[in-house]
């Protein structure tokens, strides 16, 4: 028979039946389960075995503080690894399997791991795996990788989608239990917007779980019809299944909202999480408080759960964690859990309260000043053994076991910048002190436990909060309820025996751990935790970090708040890596560029090349092509004996003006541009005020006070940064405006011998582009093809005869087209990227590889062009001796001693008789091509003292392939050094 | 208008505009506008805020604000600076029209073709927004305006009608990514 | 965090770039006497306070505006954003 642990009554939905499988077995749930519910239901208490010692397990508790519980959801690659059965919703298909365990998990052989614990205690890792240091990486890793490793990944690509989103409200209220319910309801009301967030699927916390009467009806119908109000508030927005899991500055909070994890698939187009950056003006932490264990000997065992989780399965989920349930408590919230089971008939042997003035419970037998000292069972819980108050001893058989050491107020966001709890002595535990600035704590989570208290804390924080921010609230009306008093004894754990008693479940921390790890000198909590391992990974040591500072506390005769906790962080539970990577991964990584000419490139069947964002055509096959260098060879050849075109308009442009304009630039560029004739352009360098080159580019003046210049393709969006940066903060009163121009032009360069002629066809008559008409460096506004407003600039940039024309972009797709007719009489080519750094590489230009950050005006030939007579940024600090030694890098060519040897950028060069170190470093070459007019490798390097060795062999040594050329310094000038065909 | 034989392209590359319909909310390709910047010279405010009173006939703008009268809608994008929209079809020369409108007032310049524009229109209008930019766009009054990053992108977001109807600019450039953005938001969120 | 841009109100810290001190401001005369020890100064000499400092930070994905910050870089607490064009000339920056 299926579900023979379930009982009657719960909120789950009994008109629907899931199937789901757990380690390739059948089972049955309804809508409304966990899968940890759900195996209860089915009687299955094991779930996964333990982290080092491998010893079975089951869940501890019924949220998402839950330690144990760990399990691999989903096959393929949707599987997902170290996922809480506590908090997975059930659907229809659901299959899950164990972790950690090998060859099943009712026998699992790394379970010896248990008989050699002695082994494996605090600093386990730090002490044996020492030495030797070889060892480490081939030998001990990879096997405590292999048997401490918890879930496993599929390695395969995550197949969902992940949206991140922005939420802007008034007052975000972190928690639906109780107080978040009717701090929600206070201010929905009052018509403020609200987010109420919660991490489980159904709205109510603690209702939920408890029977106790709420006014005339239950917890769960009063939270029901709060949930329905709320939802009828278009001001009011409900999110369950979302996490708040980070408190950050200026009241910006991230949560992750789980949108189809209870699904078997997302939706089509739907994302399997968003994660949600908030942006609120107050928010109110209604967390609630997680629930403590006692430790003791063998408290491990599956069936051995917290109190109030146990009465969450059997009132909630109507699953009984076992047939005979007993009660270990410090507190009277633990007994709560006797009363509930036993108004269920369920079968309570005992409860066992370490305190001496216990009340009688009807249907049980109370034994008070009691313990727990130790239990038994395989695979599961069978028996207790209880030392009474008189000090004899007593076996219980039972196969559950609620325990509660009272409760923790959920502080963990409190925390997040930096705030320390404040130790409160009534409840045995720390409470909120100081939160990050907006933030207000109501409810549990503020040491208000009981649930009248944390009814009105939640209203009254509501009207608080908002009266803060100028919104009048009013108190809402609420019902009569349970309003206990704490009544908490300290006790965190059993000194009895000495067997191991576990403090963090997750980890296998026992309280030897923490005793051996104080012995060792470890005592600052901080210290703790990384030497035991003590609240770390999935939980965060949310149950166990409590028992292992009470403990290190009274250990080095400290107060607990003396002692302190470890700091708490964000994310509050896990996070998919994938949920913080969104939509950014793939083609979605980030947006695509394209060039004006895309739509023709693709139908070329041009291979392209990412540049930054912008994809830019490298080169143009054609039939017969089959390696690049063919096509690049070729574009080269072509360009150089007649014409070429390429698309350059990934360059930036920046429109600058204003009467102030030249000066402006005077003062951004190191040489002078005050006295550059309107209808010219200048090549202007750029420094940084440091003295480095920071860009180049030209710029050209199309009227007095109207200039263009043009910036390297990488540095556009940080010279435009730069030039904002001297025009507000440097020189706030000179008039000039600036704005960028790269996308609203579509710019080409046409170069080579036939540059002019092909342009002739496309230029309107009207426009003499003749030599004398339009020389060298000369720009205009022209029309083309029959009255389109253009621009043309005779720059160029591979040493040819070229101009650069520029056309609105939208029509970029129609002139390449028409200059690519236009050129047919002349075998024009259109090439790409590589073709232009070949030529520019030939002509010696200096581009990205040398303008690197670390390179001078004088280390890259350039030394003349800074002028001494103005202020320009960069002119002072060039002067320093330090950048001006005899001996500086200076740009320089190179060239294979055997042209049929070659060499790579990046190559060090070493003088000829020196050994190849660092010591004798002379520089390194910049960048390389093949030059196909010249039949041979060439380079481009920076190269010490570099003018004044012209001829010299030396070697460029490129020590990780083991490479050494014999090369001849040369001019960086390969190409037409006289530089007669750009002025033809 | 030019009668010139180059044919124009849209942004996302064809010849027509795109629009792509979802239940309460339609994103369109919008390649009939013409934009130029205008920016306010140093000491000009006066003869700036005449020009355009006279060639407008409207204020211009503040912070956050757009204002509009037939044919032009001018966008605050800077302290000083003003984005000019204006029908394509009749004002393809919009950067010369306005440079001899306001003289030496004002630097203009063409912008045109350095944005694509993309109307994004339906009742669920914030609700898309809200999974692509950290501005409050469900809460943008009408005739605002605002720069911001969508999916890296730098933006403008202009709300022509509260809650309903907004245009993005994206950089030209990016008008196939900004679109996806939208298209892949807009199924995620509807 | 979130920056309080004296023009456009609250904006979230993601639009900006940061630069870095304000004292970048205060670019030294190019023809003084110790005009080389000045921009050495100017360039690599900054306060590092563990408290209130103020600092350039950039709208790049907004107005263009460069802002003076004014933030406890301990907390992250901002106590004024100004214009940096209007620090500037308070600080008798002109042309």
């Amino acid at each position: 028979m299926s579900q023979i642990n379930r009982i009657g009554g719960g909120r789950i939905d009994r008109s629907q039946v899931l199937n789901f499988s757990f380690d390739g077995k059948s089972y049955q749930g309804h809508p409304g389960d966990t899968l940890a519910s759900a195996l209860l239901a089915n009687g299955v208490r094991l779930m996964g075995r333990g982290f080092k010692y491998h010893r079975p397990r089951g869940p501890l508790t019924a949220g998402s503080e839950e330690p144990n519980a760990l399990v691999e959801l989903r096959t393929g690659a949707r599987q997902e690894p170290n996922t809480r059965a506590t908090t997975a919703e059930l659907f229809e298909g659901l299959q899950a399997r164990s972790q950690n365990r090998w060859p099943s998990l009712a026998f699992d052989a790394m379970a010896v791991n248990d008989r050699l614990s002695r082994f494996f205690a605090a600093g386990f890792y730090y002490k044996t795996f020492m030495w030797p240091k070889a060892f480490w990486e081939k030998l001990y890793e990879p096997i405590i990788r292999r048997a401490a490793g918890l879930g496993s990944l599929t390695a395969q690509a995550d197949p969902d989608e992940y949206d991140k989103g922005f939420l802007h409200t008034d007052l975000l209220v972190i928690g639906a239990g109780p107080s978040g319910l009717a701090a929600a309801l206070t201010a929905g009301r009052a018509g403020a917007k609200v987010i109420l967030a919660d991490e489980d699927f159904v709205a109510g916390g603690r209702l939920n779980s408890e029977t106790y009467a709420f006014g005339d009806g239950s917890g769960t119908d009063w939270a029901a019809l709060a949930v329905a109000e709320l939802a009828q508030m278009p001001n009011v927005r409900l999110m369950t299944r979302t996490t708040v899991i980070g408190a950050f500055d200026h009241g910006i909070y991230s949560a992750l909202e789980r949108v189809s994890d209870h699904l078997a698939l997302p939706l089509p187009g739907k994302p399997r999480q968003i994660l949600w950056r908030i942006y609120t003006k107050r928010s109110l932490l209604c967390a609630g408080a997680l629930e403590r264990p006692i430790a003791f000997e063998n408290n491990d065992r599956p069936g051995i759960m917290l109190a109030g989780s146990l009465r969450s399965y059997v009132n909630r989920w109507a699953a009984l964690p076992g047939k005979t349930v007993a009660v270990f408590t410090n507190n009277d919230n633990g007994l709560r859990t006797a009363t509930d089971l036993i108004s269920k008939g369920v079968n309570v042997a005992a409860v066992i309260d370490c305190r001496a003035d216990t009340p009688d419970i009807s249907g049980t037998e109370t034994l008070r000043g009691a313990q727990v000292i130790d239990t038994s069972g395989r695979l599961g819980l069978a028996s207790v053994t209880v030392q009474l108050a008189d000090g004899n001893k007593r076996t219980i058989a039972c196969d559950a076991l609620g325990v509660s050491g009272g409760w923790n107020p959920n502080v963990h966001l409190t925390c997040h910048q930096r705030g320390r709890p404040r130790w409160d002595e009534t409840l045995s535990a720390f409470v909120p002190d100081t939160c990050p600035p907006g933030m207000t704590v109501a409810g549990a989570a503020n040491g208000q436990l009981s649930t009248a208290a944390a009814l009105a804390a939640g209203t009254s924080g509501a009207v608080a909060a908002l009266a803060d921010i100028g919104v009048k609230a009013a108190p809402v009306d609420l019902p009569r309820t349970e309003d206990a008093a704490a009544s908490v004894k300290a006790f965190w754990y059993v000194q009895h025996g000495k067997g191991r008693a576990w403090l963090d479940q997750q980890n296998d921390v026992t309280v030897k751990d923490v005793k051996l790890a104080h012995l060792e000198g470890y005592r600052s909590v901080e210290h703790l935790k990384r030497y035991t391992t003590l609240g770390m990974a999935t939980d965060q040591g949310k149950t166990a970090n409590m028992g292992g500072l009470a403990i290190m506390a009274e250990l080095t005769g400290k107060s607990i708040p003396e002692t302190g906790t470890t700091i708490y962080r964000p994310p509050y539970t896990p996070v998919p890596i994938a949920a913080f990577a969104g939509r950014s991964t793939g083609k979605g990584f980030r947006p695509t560029r394209l060039t004006p000419s895309h739509k023709w490139a693709t139908e070329q069947g041009a291979v392209f090349v990412e540049v930054g964002m912008w994809l830019r055509a490298q080169w143009f096959p054609k039939p017969g092509e089959t390696h690049w260098r063919q096509s690049v060879d070729r574009e080269v050849l072509a360009t150089r004996k007649s014409v070429g075109i390429c698309d350059v308009t990934t360059l930036g442009k920046i429109d600058v003006q204003g009467t102030d304009a030249a000066e402006f630039l005077n003062r951004i560029y190191a040489n002078p541009f005050g006295k550059l004739a309107v209808g010219k352009v200048r090549y202007g360098l750029m420094l940084r005020e440091d003295g480095m080159v920071m860009d180049d580019g030209t710029t050209a003046r199309l009227a007095e006070d109207h200039f263009i210049t043009t910036t390297t393709t990488a540095n556009a969006v940080g010279v435009f940064r730069h030039m904002e940066f001297c025009r507000q903060c440097l020189w706030p009163d000179l008039d000039v405006q600036i704005i960028s121009t790269t996308e609203a032009w579509a710019q080409f360069s046409v170069a080579g011998p036939n540059a002019r002629k092909l342009l002739e066809k496309i230029v309107d008559k009207d426009h003499d582009i003749s030599n004398e008409a339009f020389p060298y460096m000369g720009c205009g506004e022209i029309t083309v093809c029959g009255g389109l407003r253009a621009r043309l600039f005779r720059i160029s940039f591979s040493g040819e005869l070229a101009y650069e024309i520029a056309v609105p972009t939208r029509y970029g797709d129609g002139l390449i087209r028409a200059m690519v007719e236009a050129g047919r009489e002349f075998d024009a080519v259109v090439y790409g990227t590589e073709a232009l750094g070949v030529m520019r590489i030939e002509k010696g230009h200096a581009a990205g590889n040398e303008l690197n950050g670390t390179t001078s005006a004088l280390n890259l030939g350039m030394g003349a062009m800074v002028s001494k007579k103005k202020d320009s940024i960069g002119s002072t600090l060039c002067q320093r001796d330090g950048m001006n030694r005899q001996d500086t890098l200076v740009l320089m060519g190179f060239r294979p001693v055997d042209p049929a040897q070659s060499f790579s950028a990046g190559s060090h060069f070493i003088n000829k008789d020196a050994v190849a170190n660092a010591s004798n470093d002379q520089g390194y070459m910049t960048s390389v091509a093949y030059s196909p007019n010249l039949g041979h490798t060439i380079g481009l390097g920076l190269l010490r003292n570099g003018g004044a060795r012209k001829g010299e062999i030396i070697k460029a040594v490129n020590p990780l392939k083991g490479i050494e050329t014999d090369v001849e310094v040369v001019s960086a000038h390969f190409v037409d050094p006289e530089g007669e065909r750009l002025r033809a | 208008m030019p009668e010139h034989r180059l044919k124009a392209l849209n942004p996302l590359g064809g010849d027509s505009a795109k629009v792509e319909t979802f239940d309460v909310f339609t994103i369109s390709e919008n390649p009939d506008l013409a934009l130029a910047s205008l920016a306010c010279r140093a000491g000009q405010a006066n003869n700036f805020t005449k020009a355009a009173r006279k060639h407008f006939g409207f204020e211009m703008p503040g912070p956050g604000a757009s204002a509009g009268k037939t044919p032009f809608t001018a966008i605050w994008i800077g302290p000083d600076q003003w984005m000019i929209e204006a029908p394509f079809e009749t004002h393809e020369e919009i950067a010369a029209e306005l440079k001899a409108a306001f003289g030496g007032s004002a630097s203009v310049t063409e912008q045109t073709d350095g944005w694509a524009c993309f109307a994004a229109e339906g009742p669920a209008a914030g609700a898309v927004f809200e999974r692509l930019c950290a501005l409050n766009v469900a809460a943008m009054p009408s005739n605002s305006a605002s720069r911001t990053a969508i999916e890296h992108l730098g933006c403008i977001v202009i709300c022509r009608e509260a809650g309903i109807r907004f245009s993005v600019l994206c950089p030209r450039s990016g008008a196939a990514s900004l679109h996806h953005a939208l298209v892949t938001a807009a199924q995620s969120a509807l | 965090m979130i920056i309080n841009h004296p023009l456009l109100g609250p904006r979230d810290s993601q639009e900006f770039t940061y630069l870095g001190d304000a004292g970048l401001i205060e670019r030294p005369d190019w023809q003084a006497e110790d005009a080389a020890d000045a921009f050495y100064e100017y360039l690599y000499l900054r306060d590092n306070p563990a408290g209130l400092h103020k600092e350039l930070w950039y709208h790049e994905q907004g107005d263009r505006s460069w802002l003076v910050v004014t933030r406890n870089i301990s907390s992250h607490e901002i106590i004024s954003v100004e214009l940096a064009r209007d620090v500037a000339r308070q600080k008798g920056r002109s042309k």
